[in-house]
């Protein structure tokens, strides 16, 4: 009896602490990335790395700026988020209100898979054509133009297309499941009133699940601003304005194609790129539990 | 005349969004076919066996191969039983109050946070601080902070579902906890905690930003029983990141494509698996 005992307490304590580990994990990372990230806003001053926008880590003067590299993953997500969230909420209408269950299963299944698909296979697929097509778009576009700099269809354009593509299976998801959550009875009501179907879902459905649909729209933003390894290998490979024929640096390709050779301040500097994005997302993370928060309530209502 | 204007705009509506579930549809298709077109022509049996090698004139990927195994099997090995561990707590032992708040608000933090930020922890912790350098236990220490959330979160679900009359019988015939934890509730939930496992694996599988900076890339494979113990602890490129080496800075196409027919076929498995699995245990379940 008392071996017994010794057990159950052993076994109490030991699933306590892997279920503590979530919580030292997460201080750990945010401990590591202000202690590694601030030496830089020192050592470069606050407001010359924050809003310089020279990025000249090599050069003998060397000069680190990085508002254009933050602005370019603001902009990136911001318009990621306009062209994919539109097409992934028709997408989760088609799935919750209109589609029967063998086409509904080929559709689900497919945007499924789409979020299965390694980032690295989005980046090559990007590289290999979306930007030739940019190419030959800018070639047309910036014909007469002697000032441009090609950039051979590596631009913010193609990294916003893929950012688009690879946020749509994230909103899909947890908008669809939050279409299906609404009751049948407010469907019936409008259909009942004379609405027609399409009527129903755009003044009724959608906006009784909207506290979902931003969830989905949060989870999304999250999922665009912290995309490393797919937009850098479309987006090029220089730090300039997000204009879309412009090759631009994000947050997190500025990290993956420097870190490797980086050293002293310049590497400094990296670790406050990274501290600036972890900044965002615990942004987002907080966003995301007033949103879910603020549709419990609702939802209790 | 009102009506059929409304009958114009619903059929817009409609037709949009018949537009926008297609999109899905085309692009997964698309991404399949133009991969298989691109590299079905270099995936051969030399190709999965061999290490590229310019002195034997070989291009393979044998060795990216075995890294990407290690990864998985070292990953899974700590991972399952922190996460599943985690659950436990949180489904049997925990009252609602602060702790388990706290505990959950971390899983879904951690869960949020983008994966090269894990890189980057993964290469100051693991890499520096503890001195594994560039290795495969650098690497699969950093994945197993990634997939603990998706683990725990599987498994809860799971737990969820498994009746309390259990836990009541089995308490009742005087089992003590942990027995009837480990003899009822565990093996009832076992569906849900696989399903979360291979969910897992094919995150592991598909990472790339997590590994560049802490398992790094080499490609060779290990010589002999003495070469697969030291392994761990030497540089391992994974599937992903030869790819995207290949596409980028050494500029082989055709090498890049081969890897992604290799990988798009594992992550297809899986899920297609996953899903076949569930649909069994929910048949099975229901009997």
């Amino acid at each position: 009896m008392k071996r017994n005992a010794i057990i159950e307490k052993i076994a109490h304590a030991v699933v306590l602490i892997c279920a503590l580990l979530a919580i030292f994990a997460v201080c750990g990372i945010t401990l590591y990335m202000i202690i590694k990230g601030t030496p830089a806003l020192k050592e470069v001053g606050v407001f010359d790395l924050i809003f310089g926008n020279v990025w000249k880590p090599t050069a003998s003067e060397p000069m680190y700026g990085i508002s254009y590299i933050i602005l370019s993953s603001l902009m990136g997500t911001g318009l990621a988020i306009l062209i994919g969230v539109p097409i992934s909420v028709m997408t989760a209408v088609f799935l919750s209100e209109m589609a029967g269950k063998k086409i509904g299963n080929i559709v689900g299944g497919a945007v499924e898979l789409l979020a299965a698909i390694p980032s690295v296979i989005y980046g090559l697929i990007g590289m290999m054509v979306l930007n030739p097509l940019m190419f030959h778009l800018e070639k047309m576009i910036y014909e007469n133009d002697s000032s441009h700099q090609y950039t051979g269809g590596a631009n913010m354009l193609s990294a916003v297309i893929v950012l688009a593509i690879m946020i749509m299976p994230t909103v899909i998801s947890v908008t669809t499941s939050s279409l299906k959550a609404v009751s049948n009875d407010l469907r019936a009501a409008s259909l009942a009133l004379g609405a027609t179907k399409e009527q129903t879902i755009f003044k009724t459905v959608i906006p009784a699940a909207k506290s979902g649909i931003l969830t989905g729209v949060v989870l999304g933003i999250g999922r665009a601003l912290g995309e490393a390894m797919a937009i850098n290998m479309v987006a090029g490979g220089a730090v300039n304005l997000p204009l879309p024929f412009n090759s631009v640096r994000t947050l997190t390709t500025q990290i993956v194609s420097e870190m490797g050779y980086a050293g002293g301040l310049h590497r400094q500097v990296l670790f406050t790129v990274g501290l600036v994005l972890y900044a965002f997302i615990m942004i987002i993370n907080f966003l995301l539990l007033k949103v879910r928060k603020a549709g419990a309530e609702n939802g209790s209502k | 005349m009102v009506l059929s204007k409304r009958r114009i705009k619903d059929g817009i509506v409609r037709g949009l969004i018949y537009l926008c579930a297609a999109f899905s549809v085309t692009l997964l298709v698309g991404i399949i076919v133009y991969v298989l077109a691109k590299g079905i022509s270099s995936v051969n049996w030399e190709f999965l066996t061999t290490v590229s090698s310019a002195i034997k004139g070989t291009v393979g990927i044998a060795g990216n191969i075995v890294n990407t195994l290690m990864i998985v099997l070292i990953t899974m090995l700590i991972a399952t039983p922190i996460g599943v561990g985690s659950a436990i707590y949180l489904n049997e032992y925990a009252k609602p109050g602060k702790i388990v708040t706290l505990i959950e608000y971390a899983t879904e933090t951690l869960s949020g946070i983008p994966s090269i930020i894990f890189g980057l922890f993964g290469m100051m912790f693991f890499g520096e601080k503890l001195g594994f350098g560039y290795s495969i236990m650098t690497g699969s220490l950093t994945l197993i902070v990634m997939v603990l959330p998706l683990i725990t979160r599987n498994t809860q679900e799971a737990l969820k579902t498994v009746p309390d009359s259990y836990r009541n019988g089995a308490i009742g015939l005087g089992s003590g906890k942990w027995y009837m934890i480990r003899k009822i509730i565990i093996p009832s939930a076992m569906p849900g905690i696989i399903t979360g496992a291979i969910l897992a694996i094919g995150r592991i599988v598909g990472e790339s930003a997590a590994l560049l900076f802490t398992a790094g890339s080499g490609k060779l494979l290990p010589r002999g029983l003495m070469g697969l113990m030291d392994k761990p602890f030497q540089s391992g490129g994974t599937l992903t990141i030869q790819m995207y080496l290949s596409a980028t800075s050494e500029g082989e196409f055709d090498t890049a494509f081969g890897i992604a027919v290799v990988l798009l076929v594992i992550v297809l498995a899986i899920n297609l698996g996953t899903k076949a699995l569930t649909k069994h245990f929910d048949v099975r379940g229901k009997e």
